[in-house]
């Protein structure tokens, strides 16, 4: 007998759906970035992954591997404090090199107003 | 004591880090505390703003309350994600106006921000105290105002101011 076939059906079902829930929001983020068609709503799509779609996977492994080794396995989530804590450095020096550039090319984004269309996209002919 | 150990929660921080991916041992614990000493060391050379926490029991509410937004957004933002194409939706620049000031609540802001789908930080101007936020649904825009001012905001000074 393998040690997964030991996990209980009451432990099973919950990680399933967990790892299920976890790897969708992931594949959904995934496809979200290669679908989408300007820069700044890009930048979104990758938070399906580090929120949900961590969070999912790594709760799901916590709970399996308790189980398993019969003791609380919790070290996962420092992979989850540290995904949390270190993507808004990468979000925000990612979104200000878009607005530097976007400035430097004439086409500033709040030109518009100041909750106007921020598509990024330069303008026909420009 | 303050110049060996200049961040004690930190440091503590670290070392229980370290543990936690290793193995209990006496041997790793004494390492840990070493490295963690060091890296309190190192830190203070950036001089950061030390983070003074008024209120501890508003954490949870906090931490509750980004939790169910997280939950919803994310279910939100792949619905969209999925529809793309045929929702006719719009994203948005936002400048909300922060009355918070202080740098740990804003590092702290940031993180909520970027933890939540459908928000990016993108720029905070220290001057006028205005956040650029990139809002993926056009729509939500007067709900993260709300949702910022009323909700986050508040619950951030209490903690730190």
């Amino acid at each position: 007998m393998t040690p997964l076939q030991a996990i209980p059906l009451a432990v099973a079902i919950p990680v399933a759906i967990l790892v299920v829930l976890g790897s969708t929001l992931t594949l959904i983020g995934a496809l979200g970035l290669a679908r989408l068609a300007t820069f700044y709503d890009r930048l979104h799509a990758p938070t399906l992954a580090t929120s949900w779609g961590t969070g999912g996977i790594i709760i799901a492994s916590a709970l399996m591997f308790s189980f398993i080794d019969g003791r609380p396995v919790v070290h996962e989530f420092v992979i989850g404090f540290c995904i949390v804590l270190t993507t808004p450095v990468t979000l925000m020096m990612l979104g200000r090199a878009a607005l530097q550039r976007d400035r430097a090319e004439g086409r500033d984004p709040f030109r518009d107003g100041p909750s106007g269309d921020a598509d990024g996209n330069p303008s026909a002919g420009s | 004591m303050t110049r060996l150990v200049p961040y004690p929660f930190l440091s503590l921080s670290l070392i229980v880090l370290w543990l936690m991916l290793t193995r209990f041992s006496l041997g790793y614990l004494l390492l840990g505390t070493a490295l963690s000493l060091v890296a309190g060391q190192a830190y203070s050379a950036l001089h950061p703003a030390k983070p003074r926490v008024r209120r501890w029991r508003v954490l949870p509410r906090l931490v509750a309350t980004l939790f169910w937004d997280i939950m919803r957004s994310n279910i939100a933002i792949a619905r969209l994600l999925l529809t793309e194409g045929r929702n006719g939706r719009r994203s948005a620049l936002a400048r909300i106006p922060l009355s918070i000031r202080d740098e740990n609540a804003l590092a702290l802001l940031a993180i909520i921000l970027t933890a939540t789908p459908g928000t990016a930080w993108l720029e905070y101007e220290t001057a006028t105290g205005v956040l650029t936020l990139h809002v993926f649904d056009a729509s939500e825009v007067d709900h993260y105002h709300d949702v910022i001012g009323k909700t986050y905001e508040p619950m951030l000074m209490e903690i730190f101011e």
